[in-house]
């Protein structure tokens, strides 16, 4: 292991506790090319995690670190980032943290247009707690609390970040790494929130419990279910929702948070901070 | 345009055995080895893709180039 | 240099609005709620003015991650909130806890449980103010009684914060929010801000957790040489996981001690006409004012009562609390909820003869119902 990106590794803390197989470590070595392909010092990074097999990221990775709550990553992330916009801030969260727990959080930080970029490992279940069922496991997967199958749809990560106003989604899988780090690099230089879905393998529940034996069987199954969206195109509506669409989603310049505010700023101080004189068309 | 040598390497120490590197390499360069770690078969047919690098979980794969008769 | 004293008539919220400003909070974070949504509202206004930011979170659990990323970025943060968004800050207060990350939470009491009485007073909260977030843990908690408290204790809530760098409640009541008092902004002196201890040695030998001997590590903000590490889990120094029992019970022990040791720094509380009195009410927060009343009115009447007011609840001010009851024959606890911090006044003062009046029906207790209570214990 002796690349450029090793800086951003802390390399005596490997092998990382992550399963044989996890997709993972793919997606954390993905973030380490892509931050130093972005010419990035350690102490300009700072990532926020929050809490699963993902969200012990933090650990591997020679930055400035907060390993928070699970769920409110990207909260923490941006009372980090509208204060210090200068820094680049990585939101890290699995399915659950960003899209379970903290769906919320994700719906508001997509709106806001806040400048934390959320690196979202979907591993269809939580792996951490034992494989239970997730808000983005499949309709009729199994799990450890869907033995016979999973009552409930799947949601669509990107797609809702990308309804919520974030300036730059693309969605990926472990499968292909080399897509995984170019969307990374993307989100780092877009201004305003961006997120990339990674969808990734979790060999030990969700692949064991769905047919998928081993972490090949894992990598295997997202070559072939994943379409790119000009293929997905094509496809009827039944069978979009059977694969994994890949490809960038958006890429918008909007304002972020931090410009809107400060130009709100320059309007207050014009009218010597009274609201009462400013005409926003009340 | 000078012959590239590839040198495939694995670090037992970080390898975790799971098999992608293997099943993934489109040359067929890598096959099972001793303990379960990976073995490098044929280095010739390398074509430095890195595919192998980039899909190790483990940062187990080094996948380096050199102009001929230089050793890496 | 002295300054010409800044005199305003405000009310409570606005007070504690200009407190976190002049102790040089830059960031708030919060979720409207009655009755403390004036702060907010001042917030968004005065934080334009002053270079900071405003953000309005999409609920309290956001609003508390929020300020504890921005004090993890170095920026002197805060938020309010009421019962329901209090409820809802308790996770991530302990984060703030554990990852030794200062803030200052006000929370403008109201009635409950839940919805309750949405715009009525309560003290309600003491104990959730004590052990609201899992697992053990110290708690700094101040009560206001006047306008003038409400700018002073906010000020000083985030000097605790920063001092041992530990989330403070600033525990008010919608009574104390909603006053409007003169209050003096400044004082003459100016305002005594603290600020978090910074790491200033090489980068490569930053801790983010190596305690100094108060307790309380060095800060690093980053975006500096050195890098900052927060880390909610079990961790050593270094602010890595590390799970053995030694370790647990260093950190716990720490965490709990910093404050600890230092209590009888933080413990404030005010004595009324205590040197002689028989009779002793204990109290905090409004219900102090209909205390120091009902006293004065007592004593018109040849009874010899007195006050102690808690200022500081959180650590509990034992030492003082013992001292007035032993010289007391009655001791009472009037409190707006059915008798929460009165079990500490017992505990502290070993004396289980110690009388709550309570009230919980969304009105304050006045003085008359006080000096009733009086006249009912002395015989
Ligand atoms: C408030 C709260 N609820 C539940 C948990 C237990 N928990 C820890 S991680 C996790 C799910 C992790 O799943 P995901 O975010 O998808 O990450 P993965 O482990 O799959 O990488 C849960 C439910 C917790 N830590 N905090
Ligand atoms: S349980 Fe699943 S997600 Fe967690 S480390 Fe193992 S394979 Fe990865
Ligand atoms: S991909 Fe990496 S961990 Fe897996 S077998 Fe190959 S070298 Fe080992
Ligand atoms: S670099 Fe490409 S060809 Fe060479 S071993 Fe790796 S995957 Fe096979």
């Amino acid at each position: 292991m002796s690349r450029a990106y090793t800086r951003f590794l802390l390399g005596k803390a490997l092998p990382h506790f992550w399963c044989p197989g996890c997709g993972n470590g793919i997606v954390l070595a993905a973030i380490a090319r892509a931050l130093a392909a972005a010419g990035l010092s350690p102490t300009e990074v700072v990532v926020v995690t929050g809490i699963g097999c993902w969200g012990k990221a933090d650990d591997y990775l020679n930055v400035n670190a907060f390993h928070g709550t699970h769920g409110r990553a990207l909260p923490i992330a941006t009372g980090i980032k509208v204060n210090r916009p200068e820094l680049t801030v990585l939101a890290l969260m699995g399915d659950g943290d960003c899209a379970t727990i903290g769906g919320n959080h994700l719906l508001h930080a997509a709106r806001r247009n806040v400048g934390v970029k959320a690196i979202v490992v979907n591993n269809f279940n939580y792996g951490m707690t034992g494989g239970q069922y997730s808000s983005t496991t499949p309709g009729g997967k199994a799990t450890s609390t869907s033995p016979f199958g999973n009552p409930e749809e799947g949601l669509d990560i990107a797609r809702v970040a990308e309804a919520a106003g974030a300036n730059y989604v693309a969605r990926s899988t472990v499968y292909h790494a080399a897509q995984v780090e170019a969307y990374i690099r993307e989100a780092i230089s877009a201004p305003g929130f961006g997120l990339v879905e990674v969808a990734s393998t979790c060999p030990t529940y969700f692949g064991r419990l769905n047919g998928m034996r081993t972490a090949t069987d894992m990598m295997k199954w997202l070559r072939d279910v994943a379409a790119s969206l000009n293929a997905a195109r094509d496809l009827s509506e039944e069978e979009r929702r059977r694969r994994i669409v890949i490809g960038k989603f958006c890429d918008r310049r909007a304002p972020d948070f931090n410009q809107r505010y400060e130009a709100i700023r320059r309007v207050a101080r014009e009218s010597g901070f009274n609201p009462g004189v400013v005409n926003i068309g009340r | 345009m000078a012959r590239k040598r590839v040198s495939v390497t694995i670090d037992p120490r970080l390898c975790k055995k799971c098999g992608i590197c293997v099943e993934f390499c489109p040359k067929d360069v890598l096959g099972p080895g001793r303990d379960g770690v990976p073995a490098v078969l044929s280095p010739e047919s390398c074509t430095a893709c890195r595919l192998c690098e980039l899909r190790c979980p483990d940062f187990a794969i080094l996948v380096e180039e050199a102009e001929d008769g230089e050793r890496t | 240099m002295a300054r010409e004293p800044d005199v305003r008539y405000l009310q409570g919220n606005e007070a504690i609005a200009e407190g976190a400003f002049a102790a040089g909070a830059r960031f708030f974070a919060g979720y409207p709620i009655t009755p403390s949504s004036e702060i907010a509202e001042i917030a968004s206004r005065r934080l334009l003015e002053l270079g900071g930011v405003y953000l309005q979170m999409e609920d309290e659990l956001a609003s508390m991650a929020a300020v504890i990323g921005a004090s993890f970025a170095g920026v002197k943060s805060f938020t309010a909130t009421s019962g329901p968004g209090f409820s809802l800050m308790q996770e991530n207060l302990g984060l703030a806890v554990m990852t030794e990350t200062p803030c200052v939470v006000v929370n403008i009491q109201r009635s409950g449980p839940s919805t309750g009485l949405a715009t009525k007073p309560a003290q309600a909260d003491v104990m959730q103010a004590r052990w609201g977030t899992h697992g053990d843990h110290a708690a700094i908690a101040l009560c206001p009684c006047s306008v003038q408290e409400c700018y002073d204790l906010t000020v000083m809530a985030f000097n605790y914060a920063e001092r041992f760098r530990t989330p403070v409640v600033l525990l008010a009541d919608e009574i104390v929010g909603h006053m409007r008092e003169k209050v003096v902004l400044g004082g003459p002196r100016g305002v005594e801000v603290v600020d978090r201890r910074r790491y200033s040695g090489e980068p490569e030998g930053y801790m983010p957790y190596l305690a100094g001997e108060d307790g309380v590590p060095a800060f690093a903000a980053p975006g500096g040489p050195s890098l900052g590490r927060a880390n909610s889990s079990m961790h050593d120094e270094t602010g890595f996981a590390n799970n053995t029992p030694e370790n647990a019970t260093a950190v716990i022990r720490r965490l709990h001690d910093k404050v600890y040791n230092a209590r009888s720094e933080i413990c404030h509380v005010k004595e009324y006409m205590t040197g002689d009195c028989d009779i002793v009410l204990i109290s905090y927060g409004a219900t102090s004012r209909a205390a120091r009343a009902a006293a004065m009115r007592a004593r018109e009447k040849g009874l010899r009562a007195g006050c102690l007011t808690l200022t500081t609840i959180w650590p509990f001010p034992d030492e003082a609390v013992a001292r007035v009851c032993r010289r007391a024959e009655r001791v009472i606890v009037p409190e707006m909820n059915t008798g929460q911090l009165i079990g500490e006044v017992r505990r502290a003062a070993c004396r289980p003869d110690v009388v709550g009046l309570n009230k919980f029906n969304g009105l304050g207790i006045d003085p008359g119902e006080i000096l009733r209570k009086i006249e009912e214990v002395r015989t």
